[in-house]
């Protein structure tokens, strides 16, 4: 694909060899990929539980009606809003910095 | 501009109807008496939307505009891909599977939003970096145009014609329903609007439709939650008691004793039958969670927004308002149990939802705000038809002018005015498609389809994507076979399963016992990649290796990065 621009070669690899991008880049993809292990063993616990002990997740929590399927299946449904609120708080804010910081700098 | 474009869709509304009322229908679900509020309602809805594909009209003059919209706000963004993703199927079908079976409907509800965190981690922030109209785009960045934007579109039109024809034959079951139209007419009215939609407004119209109507269905949804939950005092354990309570009674009268009848109204508490075999439900869950970092008309909402951080912020948004309105559902679904199990204007002696098998929010929407509500989301739900049908169409339209046209058959010289005309062009001709398809399978069990279009999405498009963003080694060949090889063993693993294998060719046992086929084909996916890239030694494959480390700065820093629009 075309760029819009002609790419200038040097600066990109004054960028790529800076070591300032090469640990954003690493504390980034090591935080991306740990969340995404966090969602995937979280989701497959809870299928499993489903599939696996049904009594469980039919028990009632406090004697009364609410049982503990409800409650974890509200619990997923929150957690994955705030799994990605986590994931944009720190990229858009601490690495955005970083990276904004970085291409200021090599110019 | 506005005369021009309204008039046209006015007289198809105006033929619709004047027939509608007087056909007899044939097939499951029975037509009821032509809704006027419901009608009207929609009306409004349609004019509005028509005022504002006018509007987009007007400014949309280049291929940008025309795929990109010129650029919303992440939040704006957010909206619109909720409004492309909570579909009526989710609304009404999960509230009526809740209704039955209490809280299975929401398994189904969880596995369409995990999905969407997957999308965020790994491929939102690099794809919008990279691309500029199509995912295609991206998963061709570094290779040879041909071979991969030629799997990127025959994926696409794949995965798209399975959601459209779910969406389609939906559509018209449900309007014939809600509206009294027939079948048919019900199905060119929503190809009809579509068409208008994305032939004047493009990107724009299609953002703002779905904008419109995602704020239409999360306020429709909330004002009938809050009707259910003042209903049982503001007390989620009130709800869950009277809900069992209802169950009970419901099982006593069909004579079981007391305590059988007690043991099944507390099983909607509870997970029931929805998941039977562990591997099918794991694989279904895979096919939900990965499927969605490759739906094309998602991935393409990517790039109607400025930069990286607008796309995260897109998603975080998509994400709170979808898992918003699964919440809601599922507050629906209770309430629907408590509120309309024994009137008999909403169900029939044995228990059952009169009207067809989805209405469970339609009577509860008629037991709190009566026939205004009742119309209004009807009207909702009409509009969340068009809403998706516009995304999709968009996005198939897309795949033939910008990545055949332009980039195969142009070599990506193509004249700007010529791309835009052919995808004019292809959105007529998508339109028709969907019409015809809609009818052809208008008798069809297309519940497996919307699953299907996931699978398909996760094993082909998701790890083409994935390896050609995160891995040096993947090459032409590799990403092209590799993914080529993915999305056709989750359709051949389809085909020999239950659904199709056993209840559409008749055969007494399925070659494939699972429900979904994500967790094999997935892996085939990647581990084809992985083996055809090691085994490349072509002259092209040094090229596309080398590549990499170009590509990689691009997808991480945004330099070079396309704007949603050239203004």
């Amino acid at each position: 694909m075309a760029t819009p621009s002609t790419p200038d070669l040097a600066r990109e690899a004054r960028l790529a060899s800076d070591p300032r991008y090469i640990a954003l880049v690493r504390d980034r993809q090591r935080f991306s990929w740990t969340l995404t292990a966090i969602a995937v063993i979280v989701y497959t616990s809870f299928i499993s539980l489903i599939a696996f002990d049904k009594p469980l997740m039919a028990q009632p929590i406090a004697g009364g009606t609410t049982s503990i399927a409800v409650v974890l299946g509200a619990a997923m449904l929150a957690g994955t809003v705030a799994i990605c609120a986590v994931y944009v708080w720190r990229a858009n804010g601490s690495y955005d910095a970083r990276l904004a910081a970085l291409l200021e700098s090599v110019a | 501009m506005m005369a021009r474009i309204a008039k046209p869709a006015a007289l198809l509304l105006l033929l619709a109807w004047a027939t509608g009322a007087d056909a007899a229908i044939s097939g499951a679900v029975v037509a009821r008496s032509t809704n006027w509020t419901a009608i009207l309602m929609f009306l409004g809805f349609v004019g509005i939307t028509l005022w504002v594909t006018a509007a987009a009209a007007r400014r949309t003059r280049t291929v940008s505009d025309f795929y990109t919209g010129g650029g919303i706000t992440g939040f704006q963004n957010g909206l619109a891909m909720a409004g492309d993703y909570c579909s009526a199927a989710s609304f009404l079908g999960i509230t009526s599977q809740i209704f039955n079976d209490g809280f299975d409907g929401l398994i189904y509800a969880i596995g369409f939003l995990v999905g969407w965190p997957i999308v965020l981690f790994l491929v939102a922030e690099k794809l919008r970096n990279l691309g500029r109209f199509t995912f295609a785009d991206v998963a061709s960045y570094r290779f040879l145009q041909g071979p991969v934007r030629s799997f990127s579109a025959v994926s696409t039109l794949l995965v798209v014609s399975f959601y459209l024809i779910a969406q389609m034959v939906g559509a018209g079951q449900l309007i014939q329903l809600l509206f009294g139209l027939p079948y048919l007419y019900a199905i060119i009215v929503v190809g009809g609007l579509m068409m208008v939609y994305v032939l004047f407004g493009g990107m724009r119209a299609t953002s703002w439709v779905q904008i419109i109507k995602a704020v239409m269905l999360l306020c429709g949804a909330s004002f009938l939650v809050f009707g259910v939950m003042s209903h049982v005092g503001f007390s989620f354990e009130t709800l869950f008691a009277r809900a069992v309570a209802v169950k009970t009674r419901l099982a006593l009268e069909t004579g079981l004793s007391p305590a059988d009848a007690a043991a099944k109204g507390r099983a909607i508490m509870g997970p029931g039958g929805f998941i039977k075999d562990p591997i099918s439900a794991l694989s279904f869950g895979f096919a939900l969670m990965l499927g969605t970092a490759g739906l094309p008309h998602i991935l393409m909402r990517f790039f109607t927004v400025p930069d990286a951080r607008e796309a995260r912020k897109s998603i975080l948004w998509a994400t709170v308002w979808i898992g918003y309105f699964y919440a809601l559902t599922f507050i629906l679904g209770f309430g629907a149990i408590v509120l309309i199990s024994f009137n008999p204007a909403y169900v029939d002696g044995a228990g059952a939802l009169l009207g067809g098998n989805n209405m469970a929010v339609m009577h509860l929407a008629h037991a709190i705000g009566g026939n205004l509500f009742l119309g209004f989301i009807s009207a909702v739900a009409f509009a969340t038809i068009l809403a998706v049908v516009a995304g999709l169409t968009l996005s198939a339209a897309s795949a033939i002018s910008h990545d055949i046209y332009a980039s195969v058959i142009r070599k990506g010289d193509a004249e700007p005015a010529k791309e835009l005309r052919v995808s004019r062009i292809t959105t007529v001709l998508l339109g028709i498609a969907a019409i015809i398809l809609g009818v052809v399978f208008q008798k069809q069990n297309v519940a497996f389809m919307v699953s299907l279009a996931f699978a398909l999405a996760a094993s082909g498009n998701f790890p083409v994507l994935v390896m050609s963003l995160l891995w040096k080694g993947c090459t032409t060949k590799g990403a092209a076979w590799g993914g080529a090889i993915g999305l056709l063993s989750a359709f051949g693993l389809t085909v020999v399963s239950p659904v199709i294998w056993v209840a559409v060719f008749g055969f007494e046992h399925a070659i494939f016992p699972y429900s979904s086929p994500a967790l094999f084909s997935v892996p085939a996916g990647f581990l084809a990649i992985w083996l055809i890239s090691i085994l490349d030694r072509s002259p092209r494959a040094a090229i596309d290796r080398a590549a990499y480390p170009a590509q990689r700065l691009r997808s991480e820093t945004g330099i070079d990065v396309h704007g949603p629009a050239a203004h």
